[in-house]
């Protein structure tokens, strides 16, 4: 085998004493081959591939394990052999990869460093080499980008840089590790099948660690599955989609969002997809909003005439990659922000007479509530669940506060014993209730969820999702779900609008949408999100 | 994750015990901050019991026991006028501490009302605050207060207006940043949705959350307002002799340490230092209580 | 070139602001005198008549802004009044004793930046070693150090005890001529005449004021320093540069060094605040020849219009000192560049 690790265990010295992070953990890879690294935050993926190359974080160390990689004992290698291995005969891709270059020096000049420190090139040769490596990552004229800083470069176009800085001396095993997160989708697939393009080029293997089964699936030839520092399950996708062996596995699996399935799928056992709530009457209505930011010349155009319909009863979905207007438009909704020009009605009544510098006193504060995007941040952090779950009831109803409390905690799912609990010590999923059941207290009629599930894991995304269609189903509260990924929308939508720099550039019924979109947009957004094999397990 | 959940008990008293029980945690973890926490105490203790325990009057003069070395008698020596320098140490905590508690308290509800009120609403408020706190930040700030004592006269009371002017800017500028970056938190904008004005936003949701920065700054400042005040009464503003007050003391000693005689200056010195080092050790425990990421 | 020159002059403009604000709390600073100022300038044998000639002539009769805008025109023609001691012009004095001033801040802060600067990096590339450990209880102890109460203590140890420093009074001993003026540094104006005797004996006046200020700056310096550098060697990009087996001087000294540097710099200007604040301090306990000690002086026999002059010249040298600190950062860190 051309990389093998057997018995790879590490640790973290900490306050409390040493903490394994990784144990037992075996894989191997062979020649050319692409292999997955699958699991969810805290699953010790990335601890693996750091402990190979070595440049654990202070306190990590390297417990037992041996990796052997191309006859060399990686794991006996002091950190100056390794040095001379890392750059050369492994390489490594990073998320966040603008905050993965070095901010004050030319990318040009962070190319040149690698390739001057193996070797690769002369004094006098470097800046062809540099652009050279840059040219072979696509970047239009390299000439020009080459005396580029990092904050002037898109996150797309640093982590081209990135992949051109780990490619420049031909290594011959390229570690990717989440390079996609934090991008959008379209930027995504555009990183994802250069990366394939170029390791498949140059005969390269690959590692690509993911959470994202999706990406994992489409881009892989194995996958390993991990779960709490260890490897809980390894196939070839088709085997492992179809006939998953490990309990864990399946989880994960029946958990992704996918094509075919009901929001009932993704919970095991799988359920029954709750009753749709008749529609009703137009409940919301936004009439050609628009939102600018800044002045003169530098006026940036947010929201540009948008126009749409919430019925009562009714899920709409308003999806688009950050920076296309949706949030700004949420919160204009929300009455937390004015619109430029424009209008909101509510019942066919006006909102925006109401400046939203005074909408907390209007009596219709009570029908618009909002769940957010990280809970946590969401919650007050000094302020217990009870706390944060009672503070609208007592500013917005008259409602007696610890009963309606308990009763709302009942409502998500949140045992009443952790109520007096602070956010620290709540778990995702349980902050999340926190928000969702602080979102319900004044009994609202339209609820905007913002990007609810983007921070968890999809384990807990799939149990909050079917909450929320429990909800829907049981209140008849009317949703208004942003978010990024049409295949969560989907599963939680009646009617999908498609929102691009600021306009809607689609609206329809959501199986239409997306079986079979009209705008081009809308195409290569579905196109872009990688998503598994439509099966069933 | 799961263990966690099973061993927090919800009760209110419990949580209590909790905090305590993360302090204690905290300085047996440091026993640095430990002798922090002692130090600290023993001051205050010196400031409130100091005239029960000083063996003569610091403002007694005895010809005959002028410049003596520190003896069994005199502990610390005495001074050129014969003054016990003990009993003189002593008693001079409480206005040294005086004068810098009452600096720092000003400056501090001063300073975190602009600061918040700049950092929630922004716009003019903003404008003006930066500008006053640029303006004072302009000039070198012991040299500032020399200023602002001269011109106002020469008393106690400026001392500690001047102290707390030049300590305005530090707070001003850490509430003003720790409200800004929570302005547009999720929780904030929950707050808003639940009804809540902006002003009850401000004082309930945000301020109490950028508390345990301030109390760093505070902890911190304190030592500095301490040398800043003693500094202006070493050149001979603001306390007058004979009182007892350490700046002034080591002034008047200072003259004397070239002929040898060193404890004059020595103890007063001596006392000034170990009263900073200990609100500076505070404020850096405080900080690791607060949040560990920034231990340095 | 053209587009440094550019920025370079936009951050001068940006000075203007602080200049003014200088300004005009030093001319707040001169009206709140206690009392008539008329008064109090013309003495106690003053008469009626002589304090109504006084208050005209000092401008007091006018109204506030035509005062501020008399204040201002003085201000330009280098007009800081005359010090009621000596008499003399007060801008006279402050340029005389200016260099003395200079002399000793700048040979603290170099010695504390040559010493400090090390110090954190090394701390900080060791974590948890001796040394930064060292530097840790140095940090903490530095900035709990009255100055005035180092000087004395260096004092009395080096003069009195030891006999190594000469005594602690002024910049040269009267068996030396003072250099010709030329810096108005003396041992660079020694040096410059090739006396070399000279030279030495204002070294040895200058290495225990200089000391006392050095061990004052040095504990935010090396505090500042270490930080910025355990930030800079935990952020992504030495993980990238890890990552592709770049070699660990390469790292250290030059990834991680240059971006903490900018933190460091950011902090200079704080550090120049306290030191010239401790300069007074220090000039006081050593007899130095400087400003600071002509302020001291003159608080002491209420020659305000000295002092207040004092106030002034230190403010805009600070600034002049802040706006070189902004033009080294814009220099040095790209990020600011394009928003201008």
């Amino acid at each position: 085998m051309f990389l093998e690790v057997d018995h790879l265990a590490v640790s973290f010295a900490t306050r409390r004493g040493k903490v394994a992070a990784v144990r037992d953990v075996r894989f191997s890879l062979a020649k050319g081959e692409t292999l997955g690294i699958v699991g969810e935050s805290g699953s010790g993926k990335s601890v693996s591939a750091y402990a190979i190359m070595q440049i654990l974080d202070r306190g990590g160390q390297l417990e037992s394990g041996r990796i052997q990689f191309d006859g060399m004992e990686l794991n006996r290698y002091t950190n100056r052999e390794m040095r001379d291995i890392r750059g050369r005969e492994i390489s490594m891709v990073f998320q966040n990869p603008r905050a993965a270059l070095n901010p004050i020096r030319k990318v040009g000049h962070q190319i040149e460093d690698v390739l001057r420190r193996h070797a690769r090139t002369s004094a006098s040769g470097a800046k062809s080499a540099a652009i050279e490596a840059m040219r072979a990552v696509h970047i239009n004229q390299p000439e020009k980008r080459y005396h580029s800083y990092p904050f002037e470069l898109s996150g797309g176009m640093s982590q081209r840089i990135v992949i051109a800085l780990a490619l420049a001396c031909d290594p011959r095993l390229l570690i990717a590790d989440e390079p996609t997160t934090g991008l959008d989708v379209t930027t995504q697939k555009v990183v994802m099948d250069l990366i394939a393009e170029l390791t498949r080029s140059r005969g390269m293997s690959s590692i690509l660690i993911t959470h994202d089964l999706g990406l994992a699936a489409r881009y892989c030839d194995r996958i390993v599955v991990m779960k709490s520092g260890e490897v809980v399950e390894t196939g070839t996708p088709d085997g492992l989609f179809h006939a998953p062996a490990n309990a864990y596995t399946k989880r994960l699996i029946r958990a992704t969002p996918r094509g075919g399935i009901g929001i009932g799928d993704l919970v095991d056992p799988p359920r029954q997809a709750p009753q749709r709530p008749a529609i009703g009457a137009p409940l919301l209505q936004v009439r050609d909003l628009r939102k600018t930011f800044g002045k003169g010349v530098n006026t940036v155009t947010a929201v540009d005439a948008v126009s749409f319909d919430i019925h009562a009863g009714e899920s709409l979905g308003l999806v688009g990659e950050s920076g296309c207007g949706k949030s700004t438009t949420s919160s204009m909704i929300m009455r937390l922000a004015d619109p430029t020009s424009g209008e909101i009605l509510l019942d066919g009544r006006s909102l925006t007479d109401t400046p939203a510098s005074r909408f907390a006193r209007d009596p219709r504060r009570t029908s618009l509530q909002m769940v957010f995007q990280d809970a946590l941040a969401s919650l007050n952090p000094r302020f217990t669940a009870r706390q944060s779950i009672a503070d609208p009831i007592r500013r917005l109803t008259r409602e007696n506060a610890d009963g309606r409390t308990e009763e709302l905690a009942g409502q998500v799912g949140l045992p009443v014993e952790l109520l007096d609990r602070f956010p620290h010590q709540l778990s995702g999923g349980q902050n999340a209730r926190v928000g969702i059941a602080r979102a319900l207290a004044s009994r609202p009629r339209l609820l905007i969820l913002d990007e609810p599930t983007a921070a968890l894991d999809v384990s807990i995304q799939a149990i909050v999702l079917n909450l929320l269609a429990d909800l829907r189903a049981d209140l008849g509260i009317t949703y208004l779900f942003v978010s990024h990924d049409l295949h969560v929308v989907r599963l939680l939508c009646d009617r999908i609008l498609v929102m691009k720099k600021g306009r809607i550039v689609e609206e329809g019924d959501a199986q239409r949408v997306m079986s079979n979109p009209t705008h081009e947009y809308t195409r290569t957004l579905l196109d872009a999100v990688p998503s598994l094999p439509n099966l069933k397990i | 994750m799961a263990d966690r959940q099973s061993v927090a008990p919800p009760i209110a008293p419990a949580r209590t015990r909790r905090l305590l029980g993360h302090a204690v945690y905290v300085i047996g973890d440091n026993p640095i901050t430990a002798i922090a926490f002692a130090l600290f105490a023993l001051i205050i203790g010196v400031a409130v019991f100091g005239p029960l325990l000083i063996p003569f009057d610091p403002l007694e003069t005895n010809a005959s026991r002028a410049l003596m070395p520190p003896s069994l008698d005199n502990w610390f020596g005495t001074d050129n006028l014969g003054r016990d320098l003990f009993s003189r140490v002593i008693i001079a905590t409480r206005l040294d501490l005086m004068i810098s508690v009452a600096a720092v308290a000003l400056a501090f509800v001063v300073g975190a009302a602009m600061g918040s009120a700049a950092g929630y609403w922004g716009g003019w408020i903003d404008i003006v605050t930066g500008r006053l706190i640029d303006t004072i930040m302009a000039f070198p700030l012991f040299v500032l207060a020399m200023g602002i004592v001269a011109a106002l006269g020469n008393t106690v009371e400026n001392i500690i207006y001047a102290t707390a002017i030049i300590n305005l800017p530090f707070y001003a500028r850490v509430a003003r940043a720790e409200v800004r970056i929570r302005r547009d938190s999720g929780f904030v904008q929950a707050a808003r949705l639940s009804g809540n004005s902006d002003l009850r936003i401000l004082a309930l949701h945000i301020f109490p959350n950028t508390l345990p920065p301030m109390m760093v700054q505070i902890s911190l400042n304190m030592g500095w307002a301490i040398l800043n005040a003693a500094g202006l009464s070493f050149i001979g503003l603001g306390v007058r002799p004979p009182t007892p007050e350490w700046g002034i003391m080591v002034a008047e000693g200072a003259n004397f340490v070239v002929s040898g005689e060193w404890w004059l200056a020595f103890f007063p010195g001596l006392a000034l230092m170990i009263t900073v080092f200990a609100f500076n050790l505070l404020g850096d425990g405080l900080r690791d209580i607060v949040d560990p990421r920034q231990r340095t | 070139m053209g587009q440094r020159t550019r920025l370079v002059l936009s951050r001068m403009l940006q000075a203007l602001p602080a200049l003014a604000g200088v300004v005009i709390v030093s001319f707040a600073l001169t009206r709140m005198l206690p009392g008539d100022p008329a008064v109090y300038f013309a003495g106690p044998a003053a008469t009626e008549q002589s304090i109504a000639q006084i208050r005209v002539a000092m401008g007091l009769d006018l109204s506030l802004p035509m005062q501020f805008l008399h204040y201002a025109r003085d201000l330009l023609m280098g007009d800081l009044g005359n010090s009621l001691s000596t008499g003399q012009p007060v801008l006279e004095e402050l340029a005389r004793r200016l260099p003395a001033s200079l002399e000793l801040t700048l040979t603290a802060l170099l010695l504390s930046c040559a010493i400090a600067l090390p110090l954190g990096v090394t701390a900080a590339v060791h974590q948890g070693s001796w040394i930064d450990h060292a530097c840790r209880a140095l940090v903490t102890a530095g900035v709990s150090l009255p100055t005035f109460f180092t000087g004395i203590a260096l004092i009395y140890v080096f003069y009195y005890l030891l006999g190594w420093a000469p005594a602690p009074l002024g910049r040269l001993d009267f068996v030396y001529l003072s250099p010709p003026d030329v810096t108005g540094f003396y041992v660079v104006d020694a040096l410059m005449a090739g006396d070399f005797e000279t030279a030495g004996g204002a070294m040895r006046q200058l290495i225990l004021p200089a000391s006392t200020l050095a061990l004052f700056t040095l504990a935010p310096i090396a505090r500042m320093a270490r930080a910025a550098m355990l930030e800079a060697l935990s952020s992504d990009y030495i993980r990238t540069a890890k990552a592709a087996g770049l070699s660990q001087r390469k790292i250290v000294y030059f990834y991680a060094f240059q971006n903490a540097m900018l933190p460091v710099i950011t902090t200079l200007g704080m550090v120049f605040s306290f030191t010239l604040g401790a300069n007074v301090l220090v000039e006081k306990v050593f007899s130095w020849p400087g400003i600071g000690s002509y302020a001291v002086e003159a608080l002491v026999v209420s020659d305000y219009a000295a002092v207040q002059g004092f106030v002034l010249a230190m403010a805009i040298l600070f600034v002049a000192l802040n706006l070189v600190i902004d033009i080294v950062y814009t220099l040095v860190d790209p990020r600011t560049r394009s928003t201008t």
